[in-house]
């Protein structure tokens, strides 16, 4: 375990300051969590946002499942909810939020996807953990914790009320 | 490998379920500016239309270009029994095209099973409603928009449901797909028709049977209307177009004996003052509009499901 | 001079080896040695077959003239050979329809032609089949063909006075009426049998109802008017029972079975491969069981082939466009083996009497389906019943495909047939 529950708490507390230091406040932010783990994780930075700005931040979700470059490389996947905010995203600064980054890749589909629901102002990106090894000109503006991996590990982010309880574990090649 | 859509019977209760939670989300796009996914992009799918029927072929035409397929329409209207042979030689035309899915309505029962087992060609294939066999995106969609209306938060969670289908069961492709699905998705359903309009043999259906609408409807969650065809009136299945009306079409006052909650369902087209009057088609308890919306997401679910991945989700065998 | 030949160790009707002589175009000797030094003589070693009278089909359906793409009197009597059938009888739905003595006598002649066996013109009860009009049925009773089955096969002859009169009429030189049984109204748009399977696949059902009317019909008027009726291809348990009863009441009543009615049933339909479409329609498995009964204890008179040839493209298609009727000479006999004599219902000399000595007295045929004896046409089948075959439709000798065994192992083998004393196959192939 690299991140047990109380180092993502204050990572998130920290992402949730820096986003709205970044956005000089909470007006016109919405937060789109990617399915599945992305979703707790906006709503979790929304609540803390609350707490700071006492003000509500509209959270929304972004399947990108249609949108993936590996779509035809497996059976046809089910879909994850899309929900947006009753405000929509049209002029508003985006912040899309997952629990990950690896190689981009999900981040391009999501890019994607949200020029096809609306013409945000700025669109930001939150994750829990950067793992490295990017494969595409992506990178985030907030990220909970730099996570130094090689490719044959795995990176697994557990959330309490999703999972069991919160974590970041990373697999070697024999746990996998 | 499963590979095509054929039978509502094929869909286990899994696909099923499949199926409508991804038409729940699909639905949504109904709502959006831009009403297109990228999913399908470069698959080409082939409405195959050997009956003329306006409402399918332009609800699966907007299916495949919502999900950004490229859509032929090969309407073949009159060649169907006539001149068999025009099924195959269309396949084989459509195969060197290199469709990827072909939606085929026709007026022989069991053509789409032939199309798919046949050899003449590779691609998924789709019964858009054959002979008086089965329509199972029909029944989808009823499925659809029941659970919507009766359902749990469960996708297609129909169990214990009462679903009342009324009309020409004899004849009718749509109810013999729902029977099926409906089943599949736990809710008890009671096929209400004349004696003539019954199917011989509907004692092995999984449904109840009443020659008696209205002991039947108080008790009903959604009750579906069939259309009755005025030609059946030739046939000798019953006496008079009132006669039928008075025994087994739904009015106002028979609306007025339904719970509540109870939704009025038809597939389309009406025959209005035949089997349902004006004021009841049009009246708050019916859905038969939103079924025609539900429609589109329903069949957008199934096209992805079998060409979106590089395998079909759901659907029979072979 | 014809070849004589000595086929050693057959078992006549299954009996105990035994040899048999042709000669000169007839049985010249049975268990002797009766051949003379000085004659050509070809020596069959026929151990572990069966001897059996040439078999008579009652039920064929050549084609010729009209439906040439589908079959010729040819193809049809070498499919007729390689099913050990020495005799068939040819139905009148061609085209020209088989009507008049001009036609018949046509068929009868492109039959002596072809040589591979005897072809009997059917004529048909009604001018061309339009069930309206009684044919010219004594012209073609006393035309070369000289025919004595009638039958209007493929359409019913529905008309309760027309059928009346047709009974009556051909009693003037001892003919039969061979009833398609079908009653019209009921069977309107009729697909498959009508039962849970019909309903469940949508196809319009052919009920068994509408098949006994007929036959329970029929065989009143011909109780009353005192003529003989022949029942074809009786398909149903009922249809059965009605029979039964109305031999039990000594009435002159014949009928016939199918192979396929005693074999394949309505759950094939569920393929929606028109390969199984056939009217009448397989039935239920109960009716099988009832049909198979009915055989075994001589209601059902015969076996009839129902040979029914189709070009490919009649039944490459949708089921309700697709053409009705399946091959069956060629393995009529194997199928009889199946489903009567493995199971002990049925001996080879019940096999003889079914698919050979009835259909020729009913047909009135004098010189097929005589005994084995010495004296009488050589007109003989040898048959291996140990041998088993894959039924391969691209081997059938027949000019259409639409066998619906394709792929079944079927018991038996036919390994020669003789019409009188010539060969007309050999070693299993046609000569």
């Amino acid at each position: 375990m690299v991140l047990d529950a109380r180092d993502i708490t204050r990572a998130l507390t920290r992402i949730s300051h820096e986003i709205l230091e970044r956005n000089k406040g909470a007006d016109d932010l919405v937060l789109l969590g990617i399915p599945s783990r992305g979703v707790p994780l906006a709503e979790r930075i929304a609540e803390r946002i609350a707490s700071v700005e006492g003000y509500d931040v509209p959270v929304g979700s972004l399947d990108v499942t249609m949108y993936r470059d590996d779509l035809r490389m497996k059976p046809a996947r089910a879909l994850l909810p899309t929900k947006l905010p009753p405000g929509g995203i049209d002029g508003r600064t985006v912040v899309l939020v997952d629990d990950v980054l690896f190689s981009g890749r999900t981040i391009r589909a999501a890019l994607d996807a949200l020029n096809d629901i609306g013409r945000p102002r700025a669109v930001r990106l939150a994750v829990l953990v950067d793992r490295g090894h990017r494969e595409l000109p992506i990178r985030a503006d907030f990220v909970g914790k730099n996570l130094p991996t090689s490719l044959v590990e795995r990176v697994k982010v557990t959330l309490a009320g999703v999972d069991d309880a919160d974590a970041v574990t990373i697999f070697g090649e024999v746990a996998s | 490998m499963k590979r095509h859509l054929l039978s509502a019977g094929d869909l286990t209760r899994d696909d099923a379920e499949l199926i409508l939670s991804t038409a729940a989300e699909l639905r949504e796009l109904a709502d959006r500016p831009i009403k297109k996914l990228p999913a399908l992009r470069g698959r080409t799918v082939v409405n195959l239309f050997f009956e003329d029927s306006t409402r399918t072929r332009i609800s699966f035409e907007a299916a495949a270009k919502r999900l950004s397929a490229d859509v032929i329409n090969f309407a073949a209207k009159g060649s169907s029994l006539s001149k068999g042979e025009s099924l195959k030689d269309t396949a084989l035309t459509l195969e060197a095209m290199g469709a990827d899915a072909v939606v085929v309505r026709h007026g022989a029962s069991g053509a789409p099973h032939l199309l798919a087992n046949s050899g003449w060609v590779r691609s998924s294939v789709v019964n858009a409603g054959d002979g008086t066999h089965e329509h199972p995106t029909q029944a989808l969609l009823d499925a659809f928009t029941m659970w919507r209306h009766l359902g749990e938060s469960k996708p297609g969670g129909l169990e214990g449901r009462r679903i009342a289908i009324v009309g020409d069961v004899l004849h009718s492709r749509v109810a013999r797909s729902n029977a099926l699905l409906l089943n599949t998705l736990g809710a008890e359903v009671t096929l209400v028709a004349p004696p003539t309009l019954m199917p011989v043999g509907i004692e092995s259906w999984p449904v109840q049977t009443s020659y008696d609408l209205d002991t039947v409807i108080p008790k009903a969650d959604a009750v579906m209307m069939l259309r009755v065809q005025r030609e059946r009136m030739q046939g000798g299945f019953f006496p008079t177009a009132r006669e039928y009306s008075r025994r087994y079409g739904l009015d106002g006052r028979r609306m007025a004996t339904l719970q509540d909650h109870t939704i009025v369902m038809h597939p389309g087209p009406m025959v209005r003052g035949m089997e349902i009057t004006a004021d009841v088609a049009d009246s708050s308890r019916s859905v038969i509009v939103e079924q025609v919306t539900n429609g589109v997401a329903v069949r957008m679910a199934v096209l992805y499901l079998l060409l979106g991945g590089s395998e079909p989700a759901v659907g029979g065998e072979e | 001079m014809s070849t004589t030949y000595l086929i050693k160790n057959v078992r006549v009707l299954g009996g105990e080896p035994t040899d048999l002589l042709l000669r000169d175009g007839v049985i010249a000797d049975l268990g002797g040695r009766a051949a003379s030094a000085s004659e050509r003589i070809e020596t069959i070693d026929a151990t572990g077959l069966i001897a059996l009278p040439g078999l008579v089909d009652l039920h064929t359906h050549l084609r010729e003239p009209g439906r040439e793409d589908a079959e010729t009197v040819e193809t049809g009597t070498r499919a007729a050979a390689m099913g050990g059938f020495t005799a068939v009888h040819a139905m009148a739905n061609t085209e020209p329809v088989a009507d008049t003595a001009g036609v018949v006598e046509q068929v009868w002649r492109l039959g002596r032609e072809a040589g591979f066996c005897d072809v009997y013109p059917v004529g048909a009860v009604t001018v061309g089949l339009q069930g309206e009009k009684l044919a010219e049925l004594g012209a073609m009773a006393d035309s070369a063909a000289r025919v004595r089955v009638f039958s209007d096969d493929g359409k019913c002859v529905s008309d309760a006075v027309l059928m009346r009169r047709a009974l009556e009429y051909v009693k003037a030189f001892d003919g039969v009426i061979a009833q398609h049984a079908q009653e019209p109204r009921l069977t309107e748009g009729a697909q498959m049998n009508e039962g849970e399977l019909s309903g469940k696949l949508g196809l319009t059902g052919w009920p068994a109802v509408a098949e006994e009317a007929i036959i329970a019909r029929d065989c009143l008027l011909a109780a009353h008017v005192g003529s003989r009726l022949h029942v074809c291809h009786v398909s149903t348990a009922g249809s059965v029972e009605i029979v039964r009863d109305a031999k039990r009441k000594g009435w002159d009543v014949t009928a016939e079975a199918c192979p396929h009615h005693l074999i394949l049933t309505d759950e094939l339909a569920a393929t929606y491969d028109p390969i199984y479409k056939v009217n009448p329609p397989l039935r239920t498995a109960a009716d099988v069981e009832a049909l198979r009964a009915g055989l075994a204890d001589g209601t059902i008179d015969i076996v009839a082939t129902d040979h029914a040839p189709h070009p490919h493209e009649d039944k490459d298609c949708e089921w309700a466009a697709a053409a009705f009727g399946m091959l069956g000479l060629e393995t009529a006999l194997s199928i009889v083996q199946a489903t009567m004599v493995d199971p002990g219902l049925l001996d080879w000399a019940g096999v003889a009497e079914r698919m050979s000595f009835a259909p020729a007295r009913i047909g009135r045929v004098a010189d097929h389906g005589r005994p084995i004896e010495v004296g009488e046409p050589a007109n003989v089948v040898l048959y291996d019943p140990a041998a088993r075959r894959t039924v391969d439709p691209t081997e059938s000798a027949s000019l259409s495909r639409n066998t619906p065994y394709r792929g079944m192992e079927l018991p038996g083998r036919v390994v020669a047939t003789f019409l009188r004393g010539r060969p007309t196959v050999l070693d299993g192939a046609l000569v």
